[in-house]
This record gives structure tokens, sequence and C-alpha cells, in this order.
């Protein structure tokens, strides 16, 4: 028997692991603390129906999950996180791409114009929507200032449940351009001039250039700004809070925003966890099909 | 195939900096140049001069009689292979030589023939569907030659294309360039420091020095008749012996004094020295190391001294030897075997003998 060759090869391959568990745990602790068991704490409340308060709860089984898929105001919301979250994605990958080839050549004040550009990433979002509320205001507000001195009709901007969504976009694009701008300009500065060169002397014009050589080029950074974007996108709270607090009648509720309702302000934990749950499960699929996608179209 | 000519082309930079001067030239179709020169000497800007990748500040480039400064890269009908090979990193080996004819939209059909044809003559046909990171450095050469070949372009530039090769690999490239020349029978211009792969591959050889054309030759030439110390310097390894002399007429015969002896200068050389009035003057004398030779009697001795290092190489020896005059090099096919300090005599083969102007520098005897 090999019963003692298999022992000495466990034990080889385990002989070390006290001394891997002492470098990770000083990680793994908070890990396991802050993430990985409420993730787990969440997927069991999902089963139950507590109310948020109540010492006390009882286990319902997929109740929670019949009822939301039920719930017409969860269609409703998970709609408007596509919406949301494709709404903020692609803008934010395409302006962040243009303002990069535009910042590339370094000019006379093109640090500080990239600065500007950026800092709207690292100023609280908090603080950024509640300018951007008094941008939006109906009256007075510099948008619609904008608009009527272009000669275009004022708009209800977030007072309204048709352009609610398109002002909440607005911002989240505002603030993430700048981040995307940063990662494209530096991928753009690591393609090696001699490709340029030898693309033009095979004849071809600055749009093919671009198509050919410098988007698959670039495209590690695009897929990177994809998947951060999206899940920037799926958690977005702060700006929601402040500017519509998910409406006018629900026209800015996404999933996160649903979950807060749920929980915090109808004190259905049960049900609000199950939409975690849900969130959860598509941001996993929706990274998993972006990296099988990117097989194809991402070149490192 | 192309006729290419430079007309006092110079280019310079905003800070004002003249990377290359008044540079004239001219390739006639067929012809293989060879731009060579120590780095910074303007031979890789004057090639990409002519490729268009640099703008011409100064001066007239025509291809085919056609003036060609201001015209795209895309347009000149020009292939370039550079010193990276400069692969398209996402491209398939196939995809990369391809390129340049999908984008004239050459049928499909067409590009498969040719792309095969080309991949067949490199023997790059099992390598087609790799992409450049999966090749070796002569592997991805052989794709950035494809990829020039594919166009038939009317004249082909290379950058140091070689130098990113180990030394076998360089040299068995080298051959193959040499057999893509016979085979295309097209022009070529060809950048390189290595003066190996000029005397070899160049039908022509333009040598240049800090933005500015020295010589232009074929290599045989080059080797025996240098206009100036540089080129003397530049061409030939191990490099050529310079050494102090005072030219003096003795009994009618005009000789090279140096510290140890007297090399007899030949009727042509002779009045070369009267006519240019050097006698009873300073000279710097020149000798290649394979010029230099044992002296048998003390009648012959140019230069005594003891071996500082002796190198077999097997068939040949270089001998270095700190002489009075300095260290001179023999490179000699008479294996003797040396030892550090053995006292030594040597002399010259007095034909092969170059004398140069020690303020200008420039030969006085061709």
């Amino acid at each position: 028997m090999s019963t003692p060759k298999v022992k000495r090869k466990f034990k080889r391959r385990y002989d070390k692991l006290p001394t891997v568990l002492l470098f990770v745990l000083p990680a793994l602790i908070p890990l396991i603390v802050f993430w990985i068991y409420p993730i787990c704490r969440s997927v069991y409340l999902s089963f139950t129906n507590w109310d948020f308060i109540s010492p006390t709860y009882k286990i319902v089984g997929l109740k929670n999950y019949i009822s939301l898929f039920r719930n017409p105001r969860f269609f409703e919301a998970l709609g408007h996180t596509v919406v949301f979250t494709a709404g903020t994605l692609i803008p934010t990958i395409v302006l962040g791409l243009v303002l990069a080839l535009l910042l590339v050549r370094n000019f006379h004040g093109s640090g500080i114009l990239k600065f500007i550009l950026f800092s709207p990433w690292i100023t609280p979002t908090v603080a950024i929507s509640i300018v951007w509320t008094w941008i939006y205001k109906t009256d007075g507000g510099i948008a619609n200032t904008i608009l009527t001195a272009l000669g275009a009709s004022p708009l209800k901007w977030i007072s309204s449940s048709d352009t609610a969504m398109l002002s909440v976009i607005i911002v989240t694009v505002w603030k993430s351009l700048g981040y995307a701008m940063i990662f494209y300009l530096s991928a753009l500065e690591r393609v090696p001039g001699e490709l340029y060169e030898a693309v033009a002397l095979d004849g071809a014009s600055k749009w093919r250039t671009f198509f050919d050589i410098t988007l698959p080029c670039i495209s590690p950074t695009t897929f990177f700004l994809m998947i951060i974007t999206m899940v920037n996108s799926l958690q977005a709270y702060d700006q929601i809070q402040v500017l519509t607090q998910g409406g006018p009648s629900g026209s800015t509720r996404t999933l996160l925003y649903m979950y807060y309702q749920l929980g915090f302000q109808e004190f259905n934990m049960g049900q609000a966890t199950a939409v975690a749950v849900v969130m959860i499960l598509l941001t996993v699929g929706l990274s998993v099909i972006q990296f099988k996608a990117s097989e194809k179209w991402v070149h490192y | 195939m192309a006729e290419i000519i430079l007309k006092n082309i110079t280019k310079e930079y905003e800070n004002g900096f003249q990377a290359v001067k008044n540079v004239s030239l001219d390739i006639k179709d067929n012809e293989f140049v060879i731009l060579v020169g120590p780095s910074g000497c303007g031979k890789s800007t004057t090639l990409r001069m002519i490729a268009g990748l640099e703008d011409i500040s100064d001066g007239d480039l025509f291809i085919d009689g056609e003036r060609m400064n201001d015209v795209a890269p895309q347009h000149r009908d020009i292939a370039m292979v550079f010193q990276n090979y400069a692969l398209y990193p996402h491209m398939s080996v196939y995809q990369n030589i391809a390129y340049s004819l999908k984008i004239k939209k050459i049928p499909k059909s067409e590009i498969d023939q040719r792309v095969h044809e080309v991949a067949k003559s490199l023997g790059l046909e099992e390598l087609l569907d790799r992409k450049p990171g999966q090749l070796s450095g002569g592997q991805k050469q052989r794709v950035a030659m494809g990829r020039a070949i594919i166009r038939h372009p009317k004249a082909f530039l290379m950058d140091e294309p070689l130098s990113n090769l180990d030394a076998k690999l360089r040299g068995q490239m080298r051959v193959e360039i040499a057999d893509l020349y016979q085979r295309l029978n097209t022009t070529f211009i060809y950048v390189t420091h290595d003066q190996t792969e000029a005397m070899t591959l160049g039908t022509k050889i333009v040598v240049m020095k800090d933005g500015e054309i020295q010589q232009i030759d074929n290599p045989t030439n080059l080797f025996s008749y240098p206009v100036n110390k540089f080129v003397a310097g530049f061409i030939g390894t191990p490099t050529m012996n310079f050494f102090e002399a005072e030219c003096a007429e003795e009994n009618g015969l005009v000789v090279l004094k140096t510290v140890a002896g007297r090399i007899v200068m030949n009727d042509a050389k002779a009045a070369k020295l009267r006519e240019g009035g050097w006698i009873g003057k300073k000279v710097t004398g020149g000798i290649r190391p394979e010029h230099v030779i044992l002296s048998q009697d003390g009648e012959n001795t140019v230069f005594s001294g003891k071996v500082n290092v002796f190198e077999l190489l097997g068939s040949n020896a270089i001998i270095y030897v700190e002489t009075e005059a300095g260290m001179i090099v023999m490179n000699t096919s008479q294996v003797q075997v040396y030892e550090h300090g053995d006292k030594i005599a040597l002399s010259v083969i007095a034909d092969k003998v170059h004398v140069f102007d020690p303020e200008t520098e420039r030969t006085v005897t061709n």
C-alpha cells in the first residue's frame, strides 16, 4: 500500500501551513470579519423574515426570493440598474479615452488641465452631488441657464422622472471621467512609437492606425476600466441618495438603492438581503462574461 | 527599384542641434548602400528622413526623380525594417505580413498566396499562426523582413536590423540579408554601426561622423584608400595603427622617420608627398595590423618594443606591442607564441602605409 507515501506527501504539502498562515492572517482576519462573514450572514438572512430590529426571526425558506421575483418594483430596479450601468460605463470609457488622446501630447497647461479633470475623482461623491443639486435647480441652476443660453428649452432634471436618471448618470460619468483618462494616458504612453512608424509606412490612415494599433495595444486598460466602472456603477449609492433618493416615483431606484429602502426604510431585512444576494450573483455573472469575452479582444 | 537622391540635406532640431549636415548622396537603382558610423553620427536620422519619419529641415530628397520632402511616409512606397522589429504584438505572423496588403484592399486570395510565398522564402510557414511574443529574436527579424518584402517596395530601409541578435545569429542573418538582396534585386539602404556588416553587405558604403559624410566608396576602396584618419580608423579590425613620423628626403628617396626606424615611400607616395610640400614636416603615419610584419634584420625595423598581449585566434594571432611610438598591433598568420614582455622588432609593408596631415587628418598620399 502507498499509505506512508501519501502521508509523507500530505505532510510535505502541509508542514509549512502554520508559517504560511502566520503571514497571511493579518490580511485574512479583516477580510473574514468585514467581508466573508457579512456575505455569508447576508445569504443566511435572505432566508429569514428578520425586520432589522427584533431579536428573533424565523427561517422562511425561499419566500423572500419568490415575493421578490413577483414584485414589479424589483424588475423596474433591475432595469434601472442596467440602464445606469451601461449609461455610465460607455460614456466614461469613450470620453475618458477621448480626453486622454487630446492630452497625451504635452502642451502648455496640460498638467493643470489633467489635474482639474481628475479632481472630481478624489472629491467625496456626497460633496459633488450637493453641488450638482444646485446646478440642476430648475430655476436659476447653471444647467438650465446654459440650456437657455443655447436656445434650448430648460429641463426639469432631477425633479422629473424623465430626466432624473440622465441627471444621475451625468454626475457619475463626470466624476469617473478623470480616472479613466489617467489610466488611458499611461496606457497610450506605453504604446511603442515604432509601431506607429511601422504602420505609417505600411500605409494606414489615422483612423486605421487608431483602430488597428492604438485600441488593441490599450485593450488591457479598457478591460480593467470596464470591470472597475461596472462594479462602481452597481455600487452607486451616494449620488442617488443626495440627488434623487431613488425618485421621482422610483425612476432612479437601482438594485442597491432598493436594498437600502427595503432594509433601512421598510425594515424588511430578509427581502433586502435577498436583493443583495441577487446583486452579488449579477456582479459575478457579469464579471465572468467580461473575462470570457476579454479573451477575444484583450491583447496582453 | 528606385533611384534615391539626397541633395544638401540637413536636419536641425528645435534646440538648434544639427543631426545631419548638408548630406548629398546618389543612390542608384539596385544598390546596397550602407550608412555606417559611430552612434550619434546622423546615419539613422538620414534613413528616417528618407522614410519620411523625420522632417527634412533643408535640402531636397528625390525618389525616382520626384521630390519627396513633403510626401507622407505611406505614399513613398518604401519599406523599413526597424531595430526592435516593431511587429504588431496583437496580430499573428500571418496578419503582420499581410497587413499592408489588407490596407490596400487587395483581394484575400491574392494576399493569402503572397503571404505564403513570402513565408516560404523566409522559412516562416510553420509560424504563421503565432504571435510575435512567441517568437525568438531571429524569427521576429524574419517576420519584420517578410512584412517589408511582401509589398514589393521601391526600396528597403533597414535600421540596425541585426543589433538585437546574438553574435552567431547575426552572422547567419547577415548571410540571409545578402541572399535576399541577390534575389530581390532592388535598392537597399542599411544603417549599422558594425563595420563588418558594412563591409560584407554593401556595394556602396557611406561613412558618417558628426552628421557629415566622410567618404562614399565601395568596400575595397574604403579599406585601401581611406580619405582621412577617421575612416582609416573606423574601417577594419583591429583598427589601424597610427604613429608620429617626420617626412624626409634621403639619398633621393622620400622616407618617413619614426622613433626607431624609417619607412621608404614608393614612387607614387613619394611624388604626392613632394607635391604637397611635406618634406621636412611632421606627419601622422598609419598602418593596418595585417601589414605589420616581423623585422628579419635590424635594417628594416620601424618599431621595436615588448609584447604586451598575445591573442591566438587559431589561424592567426594578434600581438599588441608596446613600442616607443605607442601601442602597435600586429595581425599575423605566422603563428609563433610570444610571452608577455618578449622583445620584438617590427617592420611594415611600405606600400601599405597611409600618411595623414596631422592637423586636418586628411590623407595626403591618395
